[in-house]
């Protein structure tokens, strides 16, 4: 008996020492240390041995278990470590003879539209002012694209506006349909549905009757602004566009207000930025002017409040507008606006 | 517009540099988009005096020409006909900088040898001065300049190009511009003497007028000039007319155009022996009436126009263009020289409809004041008495129905500062107020100011536009920037835009492009789309469910597109022979239809479409080309991440492959379709490989992920999984199969891992094997358990489908 254990010893050590996977190190383990192995057998026989031979064959049985227990976890962690060693050497199969600039292979890769993104990034400032998203139709009543907002028919200001209309039957009230030369007409919308406080942008397409060149398009995006309540004021517009500015542009370009005409606000405002290659000195990029125009502005005109039935002897407004497609434009240095809706690949997955 | 620096200067003493004026211009309202400075490369070139004329020895047309300096005598050779001993001229020394006539560029003059005679420098014409482009002759200079003196001391200038804003038809006048300026650096307006002597003939015994149409016409004043001779007008004229980019034309018709860009005032002259009876009618055209316009063409008016009449025909299509009937002529001895204020609407529509924009439309459109009339007419008339040597007729005819009061407005500091969030004195607001030429008064109280606008500015009538001019004046820099400080109104969200940002973000995690296109259709970008007509060029498609547009630009522009496959499927194609790799496009956009008694409706739509290897080529292998089940993994990726369930029926679209495609439904709706792009329209949009679509309605698709959602507890037991592989009819869909396996209880997952058919399966049955996964919320699945539900789920596919175990 005694023999047969050290026996079983030895050969438990001697396998246990060729082994070099873990799949054998778990047989291993099940055939000598395990429910079913000898030398628990061994153990359970030991019953119908003499007192004697009991005690010094269960305690030498107990000892080779409790050796060969940590031989097995020695060997399971050495084997571990040179696993972890090995997985650290260069494999010639996957890596190609350890060249790490090999490129990746190729997952296909989405993007937003430029024009979307810009969309994105101007719509999150204005609302973390507090401004609401607000669309409206593209095709839309004469009456909101330019009665509404202080432009009748046989308006100078309509000749700027080139209008595409739509077949389709007038309005009981007369009205005929157009596609929207600006999102200006949701802002109409707004203040003919909605109750004074807002604070809205309105944002889409637009389109134009006239020939597309390197920097007029048929159809463009603009993004509209509306802030009615009590106590606005022309040095709040200022702010707000101040802040857009700041934080789109960055904080180091300087701003300029000047005076200008839309039929839809009074005071009137355009805003400039510096040209960021002279700044404002004057170069080719802004056309010697120094300045770049980036939207249009003022104070709500009282007539279009009153046509909302907002009394504007209660409720100051201010409202702004702006082109989108200028922001990439001049922060990509794009030069033609017809890039944006070409769709080809090669322009867009540069942004 | 283009405006004169030189010009301004007679009216208004400027003492600020050229830029500054045009900055304080800009800043104030009237932008001025660029400077030209005129003779600004001109150091060299000086006032010459020629002291001899000598025929070239070697060629016929060119003389030698010998010109006195101021510093000594050069000789240069010369092809102008108008070269003369005496002559005052422009004087360019070799290396003068010049425009090149035929190329236009400025380029260095050199000493050149014509036909064996140097000529050293150049008598210059208008054209390679950059003044004009005159170059038929060289310039003449006026006898009294001082030879040897720089020319730009006498032609030099400063071209101020300025954009003038609608409302404001005084700033299409030098004193309109002038005005501006002397408001904008506390100056005053010096106007020029309109006084000129008159004969003893009234006029009225001449000439009457009759206004039929006082709604049109609200002023009409008359004079006339008799004894005229018609010639040239002097040089200084045509420098103006020149310096606007006018082209001089006569004396009298030259002076009708000074004055209109001086005063802003349209003028007419006719000559008076056309007018029978001396008789001015002004009336509405009849319809169909014809008059030959001044340059030349035949006009056809309708009744809603407005012409100047005799008692016999037209003689004007009143504010925009005369009539050739009338016009002056060499031969004309008496002008009666009209000038009238025309309803702004009525010119636009008329100028717009008969193609005509002209100088005095754009100004009557914008609005001109009747008041400006009298002093224009006077300073008109003194002018061509002036210039044309003729005698006029005493007093003027003033027919004037239109006569208004002007209105005051009234504006408080409170009012100001209420707009502006700035407050000013009453005293800073009067006196910029006076500065632009309103009287002023004290209102009820005293932060009141009662101004009354002058004549020329038609533009004011609110408080507001008081305020606009006192903040314009005194700057916008002066106004404060604060932030809004009113509370944020309650959110009230369009939850699509919300989705659209949401679908691109999933998208655009697929590997989708997204495009923009536009949103036309045709007959032949919406044939593509139809197999059956894809090819044949003549076939119409109806067009009672497409919007048409009143007036496209090109035949691409006829309808409204009525889905987005047409632009995506077209820009997919237009690509193609670009990319190599696999490409993945979207588009969000709306497509219109007709809509009884309402605006057309307009459907957000997400259309997106792949085709190509599923990934680019690469050292590490080539991928397999895009297939439907790409297509539809990608839509159920998308449907899972919105959280809505859907199921797939055999879809019947057009333009996809009869069997390759597939309806999403969700609830009894229909949420879009996927497919294969019918081998047709794949070839009618010559896309080179089999094409995958999906399109879905955006508002279909919306209210399904707003329900609300509660989320499952994970359970603490374990799940049985246990396989089911079934033979079936071919026919039999796997939709069929898993939605009758869902429906048992203890059912959590149902995995199709395999599609057989072939040897082992009889013909005309398939067979699909399952993975199910069995859990219960409360308590450890014993194997009989789950082997009863497996039982049940086998009989009732068996009942209703014929499924069998597969063996």
């Amino acid at each position: 008996m005694q023999e047969q254990l050290e026996q079983l010893a030895e050969n438990a050590r001697r396998e246990l020492e060729a082994i070099d996977s873990a799949t054998d190190m778990e047989s291993w383990r099940v055939r000598y240390l395990g429910r079913k192995s000898d030398l628990t057998g061994i153990l359970r026989g030991l019953a119908g041995l003499p007192m004697e031979e009991r005690k010094a064959i269960g305690a030498r049985a107990n000892e080779i278990k409790s050796v060969l227990g940590e031989h097995f976890a020695r060997k399971t962690e050495a084997l571990k470590q040179e696993a972890s060693r090995a997985s650290l050497r260069v494999d010639d199969t996957l890596l190609a003879r350890g060249d790490v600039t090999l490129p990746g292979r190729p997952v296909p890769t989405g993007r937003l539209h430029p024009l979307t993104q810009t969309l994105n990034e101007v719509c999150d400032i204005f609302v973390a002012m507090g401004f609401d998203m607000v669309e409206g139709p593209e095709a839309e009543w004469d009456y909101y694209n330019f009665e509404a907002l202080n432009i009748p028919a046989e308006h100078p200001s309509r000749d700027d506006m080139s209008t595409f209309w739509v077949d389709s039957p007038a309005s009981d009230r007369g009205w005929k349909p157009l596609l929207r030369t600006h999102t200006t007409s949701v802002s109409a919308r707004i203040a003919e549905e909605m109750e004074p406080p807002i604070r809205t942008i309105q944002m889409g397409k637009v389109y134009r009757y006239e020939a597309s060149d390197a920097t007029h398009g048929t159809m463009f995006y603009q993004l509209d602004g509306l802030a009615v309540d009590r106590g606005i004021t022309m040095a709040d517009l200022k702010g707000t566009l101040y802040e857009f500015s700041r934080r789109y542009f960055g904080e180091d370009r300087r701003v300029r207000f000047r005076c200008d005409f839309f039929p839809f606000v009074e005071p009137g405002v355009e805003m400039a930025i510096e040209c960021a290659v002279c700044h404002g000195k004057g170069c080719r990029f802004c056309r010697n002017e120094g300045w770049l125009e980036i939207l249009g502005a003022g104070m709500t005109h009282p007539r279009v409040l009153e046509r909302g039935s907002i009394d504007p002897d209660v409720y100051t407004s201010f409202a702004f507008g702006m082109g989108l497609e200028r922001l990439p434009m001049l922060r990509y240095g794009i030069d033609d606006i017809r890039l944006f809706y070409n769709n080809d690949l090669r322009f867009l997955r540069q942004f | 517009m283009k405006v004169s620096l030189n010009w301004i200067k007679q009216y208004v003493n400027v003492s600020l540099s050229p830029k500054e004026v045009a900055d304080r211009l800009t800043m104030a309202g009237s932008e001025v988009k660029g400077l030209q400075v005129i003779g600004e490369s001109w150091e060299s070139i000086v006032v010459g005096r020629i002291t001899a004329v000598n025929p070239h020895p070697n060629a016929d047309r060119l003389t030698l020409v010998t010109i006195d300096h101021g510093s000594g005598e050069e000789t240069v050779i010369c092809g102008a006909p108008n070269v003369a001993v005496g002559a005052k001229v422009a004087f360019a020394p070799v290396g003068a900088r010049l425009i090149d006539p035929h190329t236009g560029e400025p380029a260095k003059l050199k000493r050149a040898k014509i036909r064996g005679v140097v000529s050293s420098g150049m008598a210059c014409s208008e054209k390679e001065l950059g003044i004009s482009e005159e170059h038929e002759g060289i310039l003449i200079l006026p006898e009294e300049v001082e030879v040897g003196r720089p020319l730009a001391d006498y032609l030099g200038d400063v071209i101020l190009n300025m954009d003038v804003t609608p409302n404001r038809p005084d700033c299409l006048a030098i004193v309109g511009i002038a005005r501006e300026v002397a408001a904008l650096t506390g100056q005053s307006v010096h106007l020029p003497d309109a006084g000129y002597k008159e004969t003893d003939t009234p006029v009225e015994s001449k000439v009457s007028v009759e206004i039929m149409a006082p709604d049109l016409c609200p002023r009409y004043c008359a004079s006339l000039i008799t004894g005229v001779k018609p010639g040239e007008s002097p040089r200084w004229m045509q420098e103006r007319l020149i310096s606007y980019g006018m082209r001089p034309i006569s004396n009298i018709v030259d002076v009708t155009n000074f004055v209109m860009l001086e005063y802003g005032q349209p003028l007419h002259a006719f000559d008076y022996e056309e007018i029978t009876g001396g008789k001015i009618i002004v009336r509405r055209a009849g319809e169909g009436e014809v008059i030959v316009s001044l340059d030349g063409e035949e006009r056809t008016l309708s009744g809603d126009m407005l012409v100047i009449a005799d008692q016999e025909r037209a003689v004007a299509v009143a504010g925009v263009m005369g009539g050739a009937n009338s016009e002056v002529s060499q031969f004309t001895t008496t002008i009666l020289l009209e000038a009238a204020s025309f309803n702004p609407r009525s010119i636009h529509y008329t100028g717009r409809t008969l193609g005509m924009p002209s100088e005095a439309c754009m100004r009557f459109e914008r609005g001109i004041s009747p008041e400006l009339a009298m002093p224009a007419l006077k300073r008109a008339t003194q002018l061509i008495a002036e210039l044309g040597g003729g005698q006029v007729a005493s007093g003027v005819v003033d027919v004037y129905p239109g006569k208004a009061e002007p209105e005051p407005v009234v504006v408080s500091t409170d009012g100001v500062k209420r707009v502006l969030g700035v407050g000013f004195s009453r005293k800073q607001i009067e006196e910029t107020l006076i500065s632009l030429g309103f009287e002023c008064r004290p209102g009820t109280s005293e932060s009141e100011v009662v101004a009354v606008a002058p004549y020329w500015r038609s533009d004011i009538r609110l408080p507001v536009d008081l305020v606009e001019e006192v903040a314009r004046i005194i700057g916008y820099d002066e106004i404060p920037t604060t932030m809004l400080n009113e509370p944020i109104p309650p959110h009230n969200p369009e939850p699509v835009i919300m989705f659209k940002r949401r679908l691109s973000r999933h998208l655009v995690g697929y590997g989708f492009q997204e495009i923009v296109s536009h949103p036309w259709a045709s007959q032949e970008s919406l044939r593509k789309l139809l197999p059956q007509l894809a090819l044949r060029a003549q076939s119409q498609i109806p067009e009672s469910d497409l919007l048409r547009l009143v007036n496209p630009m090109t035949i691409d522009q006829t309808y409204l597109r009525p889905n987005l496959r047409g632009n995506v499927v077209a820009a997919l194609a237009a690509n193609r022979g670009n990319i190599e790799d696999g490409i993945r496009l979207y588009e969000l956009g709306r497509v219109f239809r007709p809509r009884p008694n309402d605006l057309p409706e307009e459907t957000e739509m997400l259309c997106g479409v792949l085709s190509g290897p599923r990934y680019a080529s690469s050292w590490l292998g080539d991928a397999e080309p895009i297939d439907f089940f790409d297509a539809k993994g990608i839509v159920e990726g998308l449907l899972a991440q919105l959280g809505i369930a859907a199921s797939f029926e055999a879809g019947t679209d057009e333009s996809l492959h009869p069997t390759n495609q597939t309806t999403i439904i969700s609830n009894d709706t229909r949420l879009g379709v996927i497919g294969q792009l019918h081998p047709a329209v794949q070839d009618a949009f010559e896309v080179p490989e089999p094409a995958f679509l999906f399109e879905v309605s955006l508002p279909a698709l919306l209210p399904l992920t707003l329900a609300g959602k509660m989320f499952e507890p994970i359970s603490r037991f374990p799940a049985v999984v246990r396989d089911m592989a079934l033979v079936v009819d071919a026919a039999t869909t796997h939709q069929k199969v898993v939605d009758i396996i869902d429906d048992f209880p203890l059912v959590e997952e149902v995995a199709l891992f395999d599609v057989y058919s072939g040897e082992q399966v009889p013909s005309g049955k398939k067979s699909l094997a399952y993975r199910i996964s069995y859990r219960s919320p409360d308590h450890t699945l014993t194997d009989d358990e789950v082997s009863k539900v497996q039982q049940s789920i086998l009989n009732k596919l068996s009942g209703e489908l014929g499924a069998v175990l597969r063996g």
